[in-house]
C-alpha cells in the first residue's frame, strides 16, 4: 500500500466517523470496506481478475455466513440489507465500465455489467439456498472450512497456482504459456481465509451463536485490517461495532500517535532498510560475510518495521472508527528466547494458530496416554510452526522456515524445563549474572530468528544454503 | 445493540483545529526557512561516503537504483562528496590524474578495474619525482562538453597534477549542451562559465532550469533531498558489493549496418556543419581553467564499422563526413592551443565495442589504454 493509499484511508475513516454517527456508521463501514477491497486490489495479468477476486471474496463471505446461519436469519431485515448493500455496491462499481473512471476505484475496466449481475445473482441465490436448506451442522461447517483450505492451497502452491492461472487464462482467451503463480494475486485472501475459518469453527463449537451478515461482512473485510491484520476475533470485534469508543480528543491523540508511529516505521524505517536488506538479487553479490550479516540484520528490522508499521496504521485507523483492535507486536526482538519471541511477534496470528491448531492437536495427542510428553510437545510445536510457515506460502523455503522455528521452540522448551529451576534461583541470588544471561538470550534469539529469515526472504533452499555458507565462510 | 456514545464534538473539533493549525504553522516556518538556504550550498557535502562507507570510484549515476545501488542526482556537491577523491587532503606522495568525459570514460558496462582510470591505477605508474600515479574517474555518462567543463571546474579544487579529457564529436554540438539534465539543473555553475569564457551558448540560457525561491523551499527541494538521502543508504550496498551499475549480458549490441540514405549528423546534412556549431571553445576554456595543470585531450576510440553502408557511416553516431571534419578541426584547434592532444579514434578493434559506438569491452578498454600510455608516460616524464 502506498503512502497516498494510506492517507486516503485515514481521511476516509475520519470522514466516515464524523459524517455517519449512530446506526448509519455500520452501513457506511460495510459499503466503504466493499469499496476498499476493490480499490486496493492491484491489476493482474489475467484480464478482469482485479474485479473478480474481490467479488469472490464477498461471495466467499456470504457463503461462509450462510453455512453458519439458521433459516430464520434469511428473513431478518438487517441481513437482507447487508447483502443488498454489499452486492449493490459491486453492481455500482461494475457500472464504472461505462464511465472513464477506471483506475480510480478499480484497477482496470470492470467486466460486462451482465456478467457481474449474473455472478452476483448466483452468489445471492447460493447463499439463500445454503441458509434455506442447510443447517449449521458440524459436517456442513467442516465442508466450509475444507473449501476455504482447498482455495488456500490452490493459491499458495506455486505449481497449483500456475495450473489455476492456466485455466483462468484459457477462460479469458489469454496466452496460457505466460501463466505464472503470481498471476493469482488475490488481495487479502490469507487473512480472509483465517477470519472465515474462525467464524465457522467457533460456530461449530458453539463459541459463536447467531451472526449477522453485516457483522461477518464488516469483520472479514474491515478495510483497516484487510491487508495485513491484526487478525481479530468476531466476538471482540462486534463489541466495538455495536458500541464504539467515542471519538474524543484523547482518542484522536491516541490514534494520531499510532498513525504517526506506523507511518514512520513503514515509510521511513522499513523502506529505508529495504534498500540494504538481503534479497535474492544481492546475496550473491556481497563480497564479505561482515556486510552480509549487516544486510541480514537490516532485513530483520525491515520486516519488523514494515509489518509493525502496518499494524500501527491499522490500529490507528481502527481507533478513528471506534475500534480498539488487538495488538500485533510487542518488542519481539527484545525477547530473551524463541517462545517469548513468538508470544510477541504477529501475536494475533500466533493466537489464532494456537487456538485453532495447537490446542486442539495437543488435546488430541494427550488423550493417548502412551505418548511421552516431550514427543507431544515436539509434534505440536513443529506442526504448529509448519502451519504458520505454510500460511505464508506452500513452498520448500516456508516449510523449512516453519521447521526451523518448530525445532527451535522444541529445543528451547526442553532447555527451559531443564534450566528453569536454576534460573529462578539466580534471579534473587545473582541478579547481575541473571541480567547478563538475559541479554545474551536476547542477542542469541535475535541471531537465531534472523538466520531463520534467510529461508523466509530467499526463494530457493539452494540460495538460502549458499547464503548460510557465505555468512559462516563455508566454501 | 447499544447506541453509539455521543462524542464530545466541541472539544474534538477544537483539538483537531489546534493540531492542524499548529502543525501547518510549524511546517510553513520550516519550509520557508529552508528556502533561504542557497541552492548547491553546504548540505550537499554532508555525506556518509568516505566516513562510514568507502567513497565511490565513479560519480553517482544510475537509472535502476534498486539493482545498481546507485542513482543520478544533480547536486554536484553531493556527487563529489560521495566520490573517493573527497576522502581527504591529497597525499604528498600522490601524482593525481583526473579523468573527465562521457559514459565511455565513466565506464558503462565496465567494472571499475576495467575503466581507463582503473587500468591506469593497476599499472603502478610513477611520476618523474617518484610520486605514485593515482587516477580518479570523474567522468559522467552524458554527452556534453559543457558538462565536462562544469565538472572540471569543481575537480580542480582537488589539486590534480594532470587532466585527462577524452572527448567525442557527439559531445560538441552547441544545441545539446544545455539539454543535459546535469547542466540544465546547475545554472549557477554553468552560466558564469559561459560568461567568463564567452562560450557561444548565451542564446540557450532560457533552457536552464530556473530556480525560484519556491524551488528552494523544503517542498521544492523534496526530490533533491530524497535522492541525496537515498544515495547515502545505497552506500552500504556499494561497500558490500562493489557494484555501481547493472551489467546486463543481453544488451543490444551497437549498430553495424546502416541505411544508404542515413547521412545526417545532429540534423545537419553533409557539408552543413560549421565549426562554430561545435563547442570546441570549451576545450580552450578548460585549459584556461586548469592554469598550470597540463590537460591532455583525447579523441576517444569509436566503433569503425565494416558493415552495410559503412562507407557512409562509421557507426550509429557518426557519418564519415561529419566525423572526419570534426577530427580535422580538433587537430587544428589543438595545434593552436596550449592543451596536448591525442587522436585515438581508431585504436580499438570493431569487435571490442558493447552497446554503443563508444562503449568498450574490457579488452577494448585495455587496447585503448595501451594506445594512450606512451603519451601519458611522456607527460609524467620531466
Amino acid at each position: 500500500m502506498s503512502l497516498l493509499n494510506i492517507l486516503i484511508l485515514i481521511a476516509a475513516a475520519l470522514a466516515l466517523r464524523l459524517l455517519f454517527p449512530g446506526k448509519l456508521r455500520r452501513w457506511a463501514l460495510l459499503v466503504s470496506s466493499v469499496l476498499a477491497i476493490f480499490w486496493l486490489q492491484p491489476s493482474l495479468p489475467i484480464r478482469q481478475m482485479d474485479f473478480w477476486f474481490p467479488t469472490a471474496t464477498l461471495g466467499l463471505v456470504l457463503a461462509s455466513w450462510a453455512l453458519t446461519a439458521e433459516k430464520e436469519q434469511l428473513k431478518a431485515r438487517q441481513n437482507q440489507l447487508a447483502a443488498a448493500l454489499a452486492l449493490g455496491t459491486v453492481l455500482l462499481l461494475a457500472l464504472l465500465r461505462f464511465v472513464s473512471l477506471q483506475g480510480v476505484l478499480t484497477a482496470s475496466r470492470p467486466p460486462q455489467f451482465s456478467s457481474v449481475l449474473i455472478a452476483l445473482l448466483v452468489i445471492a441465490l447460493l447463499a439463500a439456498l445454503l441458509v434455506r436448506f442447510l443447517q449449521p451442522t458440524r459436517p456442513a461447517l467442516t465442508a466450509g472450512v475444507l473449501l476455504i483450505l482447498v482455495i488456500f492451497v490452490l493459491l499458495k502452491t506455486p505449481a497449483l497456482a500456475s495450473l489455476s492461472s492456466t485455466g483462468l487464462r484459457s477462460l479469458m482467451g489469454q496466452d496460457k504459456s505466460l501463466a505464472l503463480p503470481s498471476d493469482l494475486g488475490w488481495l487479502g485472501f490469507s487473512y480472509v481465509a483465517f477470519r472465515l475459518i474462525h467464524t465457522l469453527i467457533d460456530r461449530m463449537n458453539g463459541r459463536l451463536k447467531e451472526m449477522g451478515l453485516d457483522e461477518v461482512l464488516i469483520y472479514t473485510i474491515f478495510f483497516p485490517t484487510f491487508l495485513a491484520g491484526p487478525l481479530d476475533r468476531l466476538q471482540r470485534f462486534r463489541k466495538d461495532l455495536n458500541d464504539p469508543q467515542p471519538l474524543d480528543a484523547e482518542e484522536l491523540r491516541t490514534s494520531g500517535t499510532r498513525l504517526a508511529a506506523g507511518l514512520f516505521r513503514k515509510f521511513i524505517l522499513a523502506d529505508t532498510l529495504a534498500l540494504v536488506a538481503i534479497i535474492a538479487a544481492n546475496v550473491t553479490q556481497v563480497r564479505s560475510a561482515g556486510w552480509l550479516w549487516l544486510m541480514l540484520a537490516a532485513y530483520s528490522f525491515q520486516l519488523y518495521f514494515d509489518f509493525a508499521g502496518y499494524s500501527d496504521i491499522a490500529i490507528g485507523v481502527g481507533r478513528l472508527l471506534g475500534f480498539t483492535l488487538p495488538e500485533n507486536f510487542n518488542h519481539p526482538y527484545r525477547q530473551p528466547n524463541l517462545t517469548q519471541f513468538w508470544n510477541n511477534w504477529h501475536m494475533t496470528l500466533t493466537q489464532w494458530v494456537r487456538g485453532y491448531f495447537f490446542n486442539p492437536v495437543t488435546r488430541a495427542l494427550r488423550k493417548n496416554k502412551k505418548l511421552p510428553a516431550p514427543l507431544v510437545i515436539f509434534i505440536t510445536q513443529v506442526s504448529t510452526m509448519l502451519v504458520i510457515g505454510l500460511w505464508h506460502g506452500i513452498t520448500p523455503n516456508f516449510i523449512i522456515w516453519g521447521l526451523w522455528h518448530g525445532l527451535g521452540l522444541f529445543i528451547h522448551n526442553r532447555w527451559s524445563s531443564y534450566t528453569s529451576p536454576k534460573r529462578a534461583a539466580l534471579v534473587t541470588k545473582r541478579p547481575a549474572l541473571d541480567k547478563v544471561l538475559h541479554l545474551s538470550g536476547v542477542a542469541f534469539n535475535f541471531v537465531f530468528v534472523s538466520l531463520g529469515w534467510i529461508w523466509f526472504a530467499l526463494p530457493t533452499p539452494a540460495l538460502a544454503l549458499e547464503t548460510f555458507g557465505k555468512l559462516f565462510r563455508i566454501a | 445493540m447499544t447506541e453509539e456514545k455521543q462524542p464530545e464534538t466541541k472539544s474534538t473539533a477544537q483539538f483537531i483545529r489546534n493540531v492542524l493549525v499548529k502543525g501547518l504553522l510549524l511546517f510553513l516556518i520550516l519550509n520557508f526557512a529552508v528556502g533561504l538556504i542557497p541552492v548547491g550550498n553546504t548540505w550537499g557535502s554532508l555525506s556518509l561516503y568516505n566516513r562510514v562507507w568507502p567513497g565511490r570510484v565513479r560519480l553517482p549515476f544510475g537509472e535502476n537504483p534498486a539493482e545498481a545501488y546507485n542513482l543520478s542526482l544533480y547536486d554536484l556537491e553531493a556527487m563529489f562528496a560521495s566520490h573517493e577523491i573527497h576522502a581527504g587532503p591529497k597525499p604528498a606522495d600522490e601524482y593525481r590524474i583526473i579523468l573527465i568525459g562521457d559514459s565511455a570514460t565513466w565506464g558503462t558496462l565496465l567494472e571499475p578495474q576495467d575503466t581507463l582510470s582503473g587500468l591506469i591505477n593497476a599499472d603502478g605508474l610513477t611520476a618523474s619525482d617518484g610520486r605514485t600515479v593515482r587516477a580518479y574517474n570523474l567522468a559522467y555518462p552524458s554527452m556534453s562538453i559543457a558538462k565536462d567543463l562544469m565538472i572540471l571546474e569543481k575537480a580542480l579544487t582537488y589539486e590534480p597534477d594532470l587532466i585527462l579529457w577524452p572527448v567525442t564529436l557527439q559531445s560538441f554540438p552547441n544545441s545539446i549542451q544545455v539539454e543535459t539534465p546535469l547542466v540544465a539543473n546547475n545554472p549557477q555553475r554553468v552560466i558564469p562559465l559561459i560568461e567568463t569564457y564567452d562560450l557561444p551558448l548565451k542564446d540557450d540560457l532560457s533552457a536552464f532550469t530556473q530556480t525560484t525561491y519556491w524551488d528552494r523551499t523544503l517542498i521544492g527541494r523534496r526530490r533533491t533531498l530524497f535522492d541525496a538521502l537515498q544515495l547515502q543508504f545505497y552506500g552500504m550496498m556499494w561497500a558490500a558489493t562493489g557494484i555501481d551499475q547493472t551489467y546486463p549480458t543481453d544488451y543490444t549490441p551497437a549498430q553495424r549496418d546502416f541505411e544508404a540514405d542515413n547521412t545526417a549528423f545532429a540534423g545537419w546534412a553533409p557539408g552543413e556543419m560549421q565549426q562554430a556549431d561545435l563547442l570546441t571553445t570549451a576545450l580552450r576554456a578548460g585549459a584556461s581553467l586548469a592554469g598550470d595543470v597540463p590537460v591532455l585531450v583525447v579523441n576517444e576510440p569509436i566503433l569503425v564499422s565494416a558493415g552495410e553502408n559503412s562507407a557512409i557511416r562509421y557507426n550509429f553516431f557518426y557519418p564519415r563526413w561529419a566525423y572526419d571534419q570534426y577530427r580535422a578541426w580538433l587537430a587544428e584547434d589543438a595545434s593552436l592551443s596550449d592543451w596536448a592532444y591525442l587522436d585515438l579514434w581508431d585504436s580499438v578493434p570493431e569487435t571490442e565495442f558493447t552497446n554503443s559506438a563508444v562503449h568498450l569491452t574490457p579488452a577494448g578498454s585495455q587496447a585503448y589504454y595501451e594506445a594512450l600510455k606512451p603519451a601519458l608516460e611522456q607527460l609524467l616524464a620531466p
